[in-house]
């Protein structure tokens, strides 16, 4: 486990630095570069930037100026938010929680009901249900994430008036039952993609494991059909999953970002969509290495979660 | 000799087991004939109709559909939905073309050069992939955006530089299987260039796989442009994208709904039609799932 365990956090280093320097290229994508915030200055002057540039030491070699701010990142210094001054570490840090709110309760929906999809889809082969949801998740998967939470609210809020049509809590409410009215339709529309996703792999997996030996002893000893199903399939074929949850983790803060405009929920996405409108690069880069670095570290937890339970993967 | 395989295969390709695979999966030969109808449709469509898709018609705005001489409804302008939409259909269409075409073209090389070389040159760009794929992509795609000029071209060249990772995974995986074959050491003995034996010996074997790969990779592409372009960053009005009609469609959500609900459904039909099509080539073309 130990010679696993330094190799895969030796990867995850290596990725961290590639992703870095991503990262450092985009930022110098940006117009006017690290530069671009004093441009708009009244009264700016070109000796007055180039003065500013000498003391950013934006003169300098590429290569010193990528290991200054990679270190500068690593000691937490991820610069200043334009728009109102904060560190931009405490300003993603404030916006954190309304997103992983939103992304923990879809993922719940989503285990759970594409489990349940996938395993009965695998146990009835071939059947009605198993079509509609090998059809089902295809479009599932087609449909924009955006329009399907416009759907939701026409359908929901507007015409049926069940589910409110944004935001995180009622202002002056803020009850846990509150949060939750306001949880149901966004986690709904974000799990979508996911259900559609767990259940395809849930179904292959099941139908990986349903046919080996071990089931077929169980069923020969006699153990009921729904304790095979329970103890022996689910458990066999929820393993990879782990692997998978960390995989789709890219696309789960992608569909949140999708998911908190449409619904004016307060976190990471709608942040990084205000920033890109204020031109807040500063946060804007924050939040595309803080994704990135927050999916390595997913990955890294999954992957050792995965080892810590089969063996067979710490020694492949 | 493979090219030779490969010639007497493809002379009736049209009559091979794959094509006649590909024609009995139902659910590919439906997203065949939508796609056809949406592209049909995006051609022709605009001449037939009564509107231009920028004509002003105040009198009518925010008509309903079915209601008036507006087929689909008018817009918040007045302008004619089906025409915007058919016009839209062109761009996001076109734009999640050749984002498909630039994304292969660079998947592929990368996969290719990766699995023919190995060791470092194969862990370098395979940990590029992985760390390209560490980013969630609308995340990407926005801050990519935010900078560019935002042309059809730009955008397109965008999602390109986003989405051809996975391509080139499939491509280092095939590769790798292949690069011990027979014929490869035959080219090697023979003395053909590296770059012969990668992009005329090995590419062919490659071309069912690839071929899959592209097809889902339009319908990510269409789905991509449709995000960005949602959120106000990808095609600029006047230009109507799929996705550009939907900016805005939010705030007369409760009393022009059609605003919000036709766009969608032409996206969801496009996409739709691509991964339906996709599945079925991968049916059709993938050997280890033949039933026969």
């Amino acid at each position: 486990m130990a010679g696993f365990l330094l190799r895969r956090l030796g990867q995850s280093i290596a990725l961290l630095i590639i992703v870095s320097m991503i990262g450092f290229g985009i930022l110098h994508l940006t117009p006017g570069g690290p530069l671009s915030q004093y441009a708009l200055t009244p009264g700016m002057t070109q000796e007055t930037m180039d003065r500013i540039a000498e003391q950013m030491g934006l003169n300098r070699p590429l290569p010193i100026q990528y290991l200054d701010w990679a270190w500068r990142l690593l000691q937490g210094d991820w610069g200043v938010s334009y728009r109102d001054q904060q560190p931009v570490l405490s300003v993603i840090g404030r916006h954190m929680f309304a997103t992983f709110l939103l992304m923990a309760s879809s993922t719940v929906i989503a285990i759970a009901v594409g489990t349940w999809i996938g395993i009965k889809g695998a146990t009835h082969r071939y059947s009605l249900f198993d079509y509609t949801a090998t059809v089902g998740a295809m479009v599932a998967l087609s449909i924009p994430t955006f329009w399907f939470g416009l759907v939701g609210i026409y359908i929901f809020s507007l015409e049926l008036g069940w589910l409110p049509a944004g935001n995180m809590y009622t202002i002056g409410d803020g009850s846990v039952l509150d949060y939750l009215h306001h949880l149901i339709l966004p986690s709904l529309v974000l799990a979508l993609v996911n259900i559609a996703i767990w259940s395809r792999y849930m179904r292959t997996a099941t139908l990986d494991v349903i046919n080996q030996d071990f089931v077929k002893t169980a069923r020969a000893k006699g153990v009921s059909e729904r304790r095979i199903l329970m103890k022996h399939v689910v458990g066999n074929a929820l393993l990879p999953m782990i692997t998978l949850a960390g995989m789709q983790l890219p696309n789960l803060l992608s569909g949140a970002l999708i998911t908190e405009t449409v619904f004016t929920w307060p976190g990471m996405g709608r942040l990084f969509l205000d920033s890109l409108g204020y031109n807040d690069y500063p946060v804007v880069m924050g939040l595309l290495m803080f994704s990135a670095i927050l999916v390595l570290l997913g990955n890294l937890i999954a992957d050792l979660v995965a080892a810590a339970i089969d063996p067979r993967i710490r020694l492949a | 000799m493979t090219a030779a395989l490969i010639q007497q295969n493809s002379h009736h390709w049209w009559n091979s087991r794959g094509m006649k695979r590909f024609a009995r999966h139902r659910l590919a030969m439906m997203g065949v004939f939508m796609l056809l109808l949406l592209t049909s449709a995006c051609i022709f469509g605009p001449y037939l109709l009564r509107y231009d898709s920028l004509y002003i018609d105040l009198p009518a705005r925010f008509s309903a559909p079915f209601t008036g001489d507006h087929y689909l409804g008018t817009d918040p302008l007045g302008r004619d939905i089906a025409a915007r939409l058919l016009m839209a259909g062109r761009i996001s269409l076109l734009v999640g073309f050749f984002a498909m075409v630039l994304s292969t073209a660079i998947g592929t090389v990368i996969g290719v050069v990766a699995g023919y070389y190995g060791g470092t040159v194969n862990s370098l760009l395979m940990r590029f992939v992985d760390a390209f794929l560490a980013f969630p992509s609308i995340f990407l795609l926005l801050a990519l955006a935010a900078f560019i000029n935002p042309s059809p071209v730009m955008i397109t060249i965008i999602i390109a530089v986003t989405s051809w990772m996975e391509i080139a995974r499939i491509v280092e995986a095939e590769v790798k299987s292949l690069r011990e074959r027979d014929f490869v050491l035959a080219g090697r003995m023979l003395g053909l260039s590296n770059v012969h034996i990668m992009f005329r010996e090995l590419l062919p074997n490659l071309i069912g796989p690839i071929i899959v790969a592209a097809t889902l990779t339009v319908a990510r592409a269409i789905l991509l442009e449709a995000y960005i372009s949602f959120l106000g960053y990808g095609i600029q009005p006047p230009l109507p994208s799929w996705g550009n009609m939907l900016n805005g469609a939010q705030q007369y959500l409760a009393t022009a709904p059609w605003l919000a609900i036709v766009p969608g459904i032409a996206i969801t039909m496009a996409v739709t039609s691509f991964n339906f099509i996709g599945d079925g080539l991968r049916d059709a073309l993938d050997a280890r799932t033949d039933p026969a």
